[in-house]
């Protein structure tokens, strides 16, 4: 373990015993927060007796095929777009304010479009993931020398061999970027839309939670939510300075 | 040698870069006519911006002539590139996220081999530039030099029946460029192929080459093709014969006044 690895594992150890003290010493009473070895052993309680599964399961497996959509679609958009300048030119300025648009007020038009199933909850989250995708990606894909893309002409590669087998390695890491962003931002949009209108999936169980007092739920599902996304985001950090790493960055 | 037993003939091949918003286009070769024997060496060399890459470009297919023809063993080539061929640039065109061997066997993707054959083929190949104990290592883990063995491995696997070289030793030092170019000189008697080497350097292109073409300041043409006469079998020890310093010098006689032009002097 590196000294600064070091320090951030006592950071969050501080932070968390700081929360344990406050919490025990009734400094933050119960109603507002349980202390952290209560919410874990709660979430261990939740995920034994298996009553949240159904819960757990429509979230992550309608995340995933947010996220899955937004990275099918993201980077095939953006190479498609990287191909054709004037298209591009037209549609930054729509990348660039993309993320200023509250993406969840287009919530109820999904809903009039998909209904109240599981659709408008990953259209929400696909919507918020893929303009990450795009973007980086097209910023990996800026960055291909024009040596290599001369090397794909000389082997004779067609253009998606070209940008299956040269462009989209090339830029993977950058992808990868726009992968972790899509994480957090199809989870978000999962739970936020069972937030507001959904009879399953971890937010509607938070939010019913949240409603009724039941902290022994709501915590641990926020608990879980954090270490599912986190872990996540980890693999892909790691896979990212792997790639970096064999080229030297 | 005739046009119709050329290994690569250009005939009143000039290129023409379209203007930007407007004015005339950018006149950047010929009117070029060049012969390459089958087997030869040949070297160009030119002031800098006189057109040589795109010279090379042209022939290698990878942009087509504004007129006249380029043909490659008979065929002429028109903006594709032509089976038989392989390219080595100066800059490193290694693929970085594949290891060595894997990009040495990228260009076999398609080739009608065995598995067994294509892994013999690109073990051979890379044996034969000295990589062997970095077959699994990635490119970032190797020196410039090495990078650059790599390259030409890539080409060489492909057994291409000409070799175009872009000042593929122009990012390395002197010692590395000295024996890079004894490595080519090896694979070039082995493999048996033409051989187009575009390089600034006088001394290299008198080492390696068997005719030299000197060019003009753009728009690029041919005003001198020396003849070195070395025998086949040579390295850069040549360096050291009487004779390699009058094929510099009559190099350097020709490309003086268009080096000066260049930078906006004339000769004296």
């Amino acid at each position: 373990m590196t000294r600064v690895t070091l320090y951030r594992v006592l950071v969050i150890a501080l932070a968390v015993l700081a929360l344990e003290v406050l919490c025990l010493t009734g400094v933050i009473d119960r109603i507002t927060m349980q202390p952290p070895h209560r919410i874990l052993y709660d979430l261990g309680v939740i995920l034994i007796s298996g009553k949240r599964n159904a819960a757990i399961a429509k979230t992550l497996t309608n995340a995933s095929i947010a996220l899955a959509l937004a990275l099918i679609v993201g980077v095939a958009t953006a190479a498609v777009l990287h191909g054709h300048r004037a298209v591009r030119e037209t549609l930054d300025p729509l990348f660039a304010t993309y993320y200023a648009v509250p993406i969840f007020a287009f919530y109820p038009l999904l809903i009039v479009l998909f209904g109240l199933g599981d659709a408008p909850q990953i259209g929400i989250g696909f919507m918020l993931g893929v303009v990450a995708v795009i973007v980086n990606t097209l910023n990996g894909l800026d960055r291909v020398p024009r040596v290599l893309l001369k090397a794909a002409r000389i082997q004779r590669l067609g253009r998606i061999e070209t940008a299956l087998k040269v462009e989209l390695p090339c830029a993977a890491p950058y992808v990868l970027t726009g992968a972790k962003f899509a994480v957090a931002y199809s989870l978000i949009g999962i739970i936020g839309a069972e937030f507001i209108m959904s009879r399953g999936g971890m937010g509607y169980e938070i939010s019913f939670a949240y409603n009724n007092f039941d902290n022994a739920t709501m915590y641990p599902l926020i608990v879980l939510i954090l270490a599912v996304s986190i872990s996540i985001n980890a693999s892909l950090s790691w896979w990212e300075r792997v790639l970096l790493a064999r080229r030297g960055l | 040698m005739s046009a119709a037993t050329a290994h690569v003939s250009l005939r009143g091949v000039t290129k023409v870069f379209p203007a930007a918003a407007s004015g005339a286009g950018l006149h950047a070769l010929g009117p070029v006519d060049l012969e390459l024997q089958k087997g030869e060496f040949f070297a160009v060399v030119g002031p800098s911006g006189c057109g040589k890459s795109t010279l090379l470009e042209l022939i290698a297919g990878l942009s087509s002539p504004s007129a006249g023809t380029v043909e490659f063993e008979g065929h002429r080539i028109a903006g594709d590139i032509p089976d038989g061929i392989g390219v080595v640039f100066q800059e490193d065109a290694c693929f970085p996220w594949l290891s060595v061997e894997d990009n040495v066997a990228f260009g076999l993707r398609k080739a009608a081999l065995s598995p067994d054959d294509k892994r013999r083929r690109v073990r051979d190949v890379i044996d034969l530039m000295g990589l062997g104990d970095f077959a699994r290592s990635h490119p970032a883990q190797l020196s410039g030099g090495m990078r650059q063995r790599v390259c030409i491995a890539r080409t060489l696997v492909l057994e291409p029946r000409l070799i175009l070289l872009d000042e593929p030793f122009g990012a390395l030092d002197q010692q590395t460029r000295l024996l890079m170019g004894d490595e080519v000189l090896r694979v070039w008697r082995q493999t048996g192929a033409t051989v187009f080497l575009i390089t600034h350097a006088l001394d290299e292109a008198a080492m390696l080459a068997d005719r030299i073409a000197v060019m003009s300041a753009r728009p690029g043409r041919l005003i001198d093709v020396v003849e070195t006469n070395w025998p086949r079998e040579r390295d850069s020890r040549i360096v050291a014969r009487p004779e390699f310093g009058g094929v510099t010098a009559r190099l350097w006689k020709s490309l003086r006044e268009e080096s000066l032009k260049t930078i906006g002097r004339e000769a004296t």
